[in-house]
Parts: C-alpha cells; sequence; structure tokens
C-alpha cells in the first residue's frame, strides 16, 4: 500500500495541526492545572468546569463560539483585522480549534498529577533554600510528568481526529486546511471508497500508535510507588 | 549554642467550617527547645510559621537575632531565605532523588537536581557522619526507617542552617530503634552546637532534650513547672 500525494499531504497537515494545539495544550495546560491544583481562589471549580466545557460539547457549538470569538468581526478576530491578520480558513485556524478541543485531556491529567504530589515535598525544598519555580522545576514536575504526558498524548491523539469545529473556522481547502479526518469526509461525500479507505487505515494507525504511548506512561507505572 | 527566639504570633485556622485559633507567645534562649503537648494543640503550624510555610495572621517572629517575620513592619522572609532546617514527621525525602542527590538538594542552586553520580565534598562528609556511604544510590523506597531519618537530617543540616526544627522526630519509628536515633540526635546536636526546637507529645523527648520546656494546649503556650512531664 503506498500512500498518494494528496494523502501525505493531509497527513502532514494533520501532524502539523496536532503538534501545534498540543504544544499550546502542554503550555496552558501545564499552568493552568497546577493553579487548579495548588491554589485556592474563589470560582476555581467555575473555572475548572468552563474550562472542561469543550469536551462535552458539540464541536459545532464549539465552531460558532470560536466564529464568534476569532471570526472577521469577532472580538479577537476584528481586532487582529488591524495588522492584516486573518484566522479563519487558515491552518492556524485548525490549530485553534484542535487546541480548544483537546485542552481539558491535558487540563485534567495535569490537575490529577499536580494534586497526587504531596505538598510537604514542595515545603521541604523551600525550606531547604530553593525559590518556588525552582521547587516547580525539581519537585514538582518530576513527580507529576508521567501524568502530564499522558494527558498530552491523549489531546495529540484527540487533536488528530478533530473534525467539527476545525470544518467551521478552517474549511476544508486540499493542501491548505484539509486534515486527514476532513478529507475522509470529503472522499466519503465523492463516493471515492478506496481512497476513503486508505486514509481511515493511516488515521487509525496513527491514533493507535499515540494511545499505546499514552498507556506506557500512565501514572501507575511510576517507579516512585 | 543558644537560639534566642522570640515568637508572638496570632492565627485563625478554618477547616471544615471549623475554627481553630492559634496564639503562640513565647521567648527562649536555650538551645534545645522542646514544646510539648497533645496531638491537635497546633504544635507543627507553630512551627510551619517559623520556617515560614505558613503564615500568621499577626505577630513576630525572631530566631538568633534575625526578624523573619513581623505583621506591623510588612516583614515577611520568604521560606526558602530562612535559613533554618526542618525535619518533617515522615521525612518528605523526594522519592525521585537518591540518597545522595536528596542530601545535595539544598547544597545545589538554580533550576536543575544534582546529578545522580555527582561528587560533592560536601555531600560525602554528610553521607560518611550518616553512615550512609553504602546507600547513597538507593531512593528512599529502599531505605529503613532509621536511615530515612539520617538521610533527612543530613538533607537538613548540609545547608549549614542557623536553627534545627524538628516535627516529631521519632514519632515513625518503633520503640527500640527510637531510642538509638534518640541517642544520635543528641550527640550530633552537641557536636554540631546548633540550636533545636522540638515539637513533640512523647515524654521521653521531653526528658533528653528538654532544656526548655513549653507546654502547648488549644493553640497557645501554656505555664508549665521547670522541666515539666
Amino acid at each position: 500500500m503506498s500512500l498518494d500525494p494528496s494523502a501525505w499531504i493531509a497527513l502532514k497537515l494533520s501532524l502539523k495541526v496536532a503538534c501545534w494545539a498540543t504544544a499550546l495544550d502542554l503550555l496552558f495546560g501545564v499552568a493552568l492545572g497546577y493553579l487548579l491544583a495548588r491554589k485556592r481562589f474563589p470560582g476555581r471549580e467555575l473555572l475548572d468546569a468552563a474550562l472542561t466545557l469543550p469536551m462535552v460539547m458539540p464541536p459545532t457549538v464549539l465552531g460558532y463560539y470560536l466564529l464568534v470569538l476569532i471570526g472577521r468581526n469577532g472580538a479577537i478576530g476584528g481586532w487582529l483585522q488591524q495588522f492584516g491578520i486573518n484566522l479563519i480558513f487558515t491552518w492556524q485556524a485548525a490549530v485553534i480549534a484542535a487546541a480548544v478541543v483537546a485542552f481539558p485531556l491535558v487540563l485534567k491529567g495535569a490537575r490529577a498529577a499536580f494534586e497526587s504530589v504531596d505538598a510537604q515535598l514542595e515545603q521541604a525544598a523551600r525550606v531547604l533554600g530553593v525559590p518556588p519555580f525552582g521547587v516547580f522545576l525539581r519537585v514538582t514536575l518530576p513527580l507529576a510528568w508521567r501524568g502530564v504526558l499522558g494527558g498530552t498524548l491523549l489531546a495529540f491523539a484527540r487533536s488528530m481526529g478533530e473534525f467539527g469545529a476545525t470544518l467551521m473556522v478552517a474549511g476544508s481547502i486540499p493542501g491548505k486546511t484539509q486534515t486527514l479526518s476532513i478529507a475522509v469526509y470529503e472522499a466519503v461525500q465523492a463516493g471515492q471508497d478506496d481512497h476513503a479507505n486508505l486514509l481511515v487505515i493511516v488515521t487509525s494507525l496513527v491514533c493507535m500508535a499515540v494511545l499505546v504511548t499514552a498507556n506506557r506512561l500512565t501514572p501507575n507505572r511510576n517507579p516512585q510507588a | 549554642m543558644s537560639m534566642q527566639i522570640k515568637v508572638d504570633i496570632s492565627k485563625t485556622l478554618v477547616s471544615a467550617g471549623r475554627a481553630f485559633r492559634l496564639n503562640v507567645r513565647f521567648e527562649s534562649a536555650a538551645g534545645r527547645i522542646v514544646v510539648f503537648g497533645p496531638s491537635g494543640a497546633g504544635k507543627s503550624q507553630m512551627m510551619k510559621a517559623v520556617a515560614g510555610l505558613m503564615t500568621p495572621d499577626r505577630g513576630r517572629i525572631e530566631v538568633a537575632g534575625r526578624c523573619l517575620f513581623d505583621s506591623e513592619a510588612s516583614v515577611h522572609v520568604p521560606a526558602e531565605q530562612r535559613q533554618v532546617a526542618y525535619l518533617f514527621q515522615d521525612y518528605a525525602l523526594f522519592p525521585h532523588l537518591n540518597v545522595r542527590q536528596n542530601i545535595g538538594f539544598g547544597l545545589q542552586r538554580g533550576w536543575r537536581n544534582p546529578a545522580a553520580r555527582a561528587r560533592h565534598e560536601a555531600v560525602a562528609r554528610w553521607l560518611q557522619a550518616f553512615e550512609l556511604e553504602h546507600v547513597a544510590q538507593q531512593y528512599p523506597h529502599q531505605l529503613s526507617g532509621g536511615q530515612r531519618q539520617r538521610v533527612a537530617l543530613a538533607r537538613a543540616l548540609a545547608p549549614q542552617p542557623s536553627a534545627l526544627l524538628l516535627d516529631e522526630p521519632f514519632a515513625a519509628l518503633d520503640a527500640a530503634l527510637r531510642q538509638r536515633m534518640r541517642r544520635e540526635l543528641d550527640a550530633l546536636q552537641r557536636r554540631l552546637a546548633i540550636p533545636m526546637l522540638m515539637i513533640t507529645h512523647d515524654p521521653e523527648d521531653v526528658r533528653v532534650f528538654g532544656d526548655h520546656v513549653l507546654r502547648m494546649e488549644d493553640g497557645s503556650i501554656v505555664p508549665a513547672e521547670e522541666g515539666a512531664a
């Protein structure tokens, strides 16, 4: 089985979008997950619920929200327009859609992982003369990284498969915004069953590989236990 | 080795809807101070305040002539700059670091942990002093109770603190080991001449270490006859 050029292009685009989306999720997920795990502030659980919403909402509703935000007349999109930046129907919009949809997976994993780290270990590190950010890098993160990484790989797999919100904000432009999952839809719509089969197998294999890796990194295999 | 510690703090702690009022006031110039009292008296919270791990609502803390906290003067030295050692009840050894790295933790500045095999002269001295050389590459979960306590002590003392705070140091050990570790700590403290503040509910600790004994009940220091318990 050899990949025809259009499948290659869709696969590479999917991987690019998923990588960027996962990187964004990792950055924000670790920061917010730590905040939710360690800091007490009013509205903490409300914030957690709001950030988890993408996991349960229909992707079309998310896509609609994103259009309202980053569309040409949207709150953020209108502002970006001043600098000649347009996000709608670009691969960057696909990144944003995938990042939003997959974000709860990183957040949940990171929060649980940080909560499982004994706060007394962080206190011990402080008393030994290490400032807070050093404690985070030297104690908290090394003890939580497996949980964080597990959630991150799930987010990558979820980003690879993102369809609904992506279609709404990035469209389906072959070679530009047509990711694997959207290409499957187009192929089925056009009756190109062979092509659809190929794309489905490629997608399944990539997602399987990611999930197997994620499972190998589950926190209960931590050597500290 | 006198400590010159002055504590005058208050804090209202709320947990599970119940308020607990901590109102601690004492001063001492003794080299070994023992705060004795039942569990739940607020001893640990008082000690955390001295170490900078808990912020009192108001008051003042002074250790070895240095003001660490003063709510009126807005002084609040962060925990990492207080130069006090803290021995946690269950030792709080870093599970991802071996014995050598645990002891060297406070000697290494910056954002990275000491390397697993790094040779550090001070760490080597502590390993030798506590007879831990043969377990230097082992991880905390592979150690015996006595070894864990030695590692925790070595780790706490390595950065050359100006005072040693001990939270129920022998509570996690069985009776025979408790006696031995008590003797070890006694000898070590005399050798290093480091002032110490210990909290305990064990009368035997009071007998061995209580140069100056303070009784704590319901969040406050209560007047006690000298050398009581």
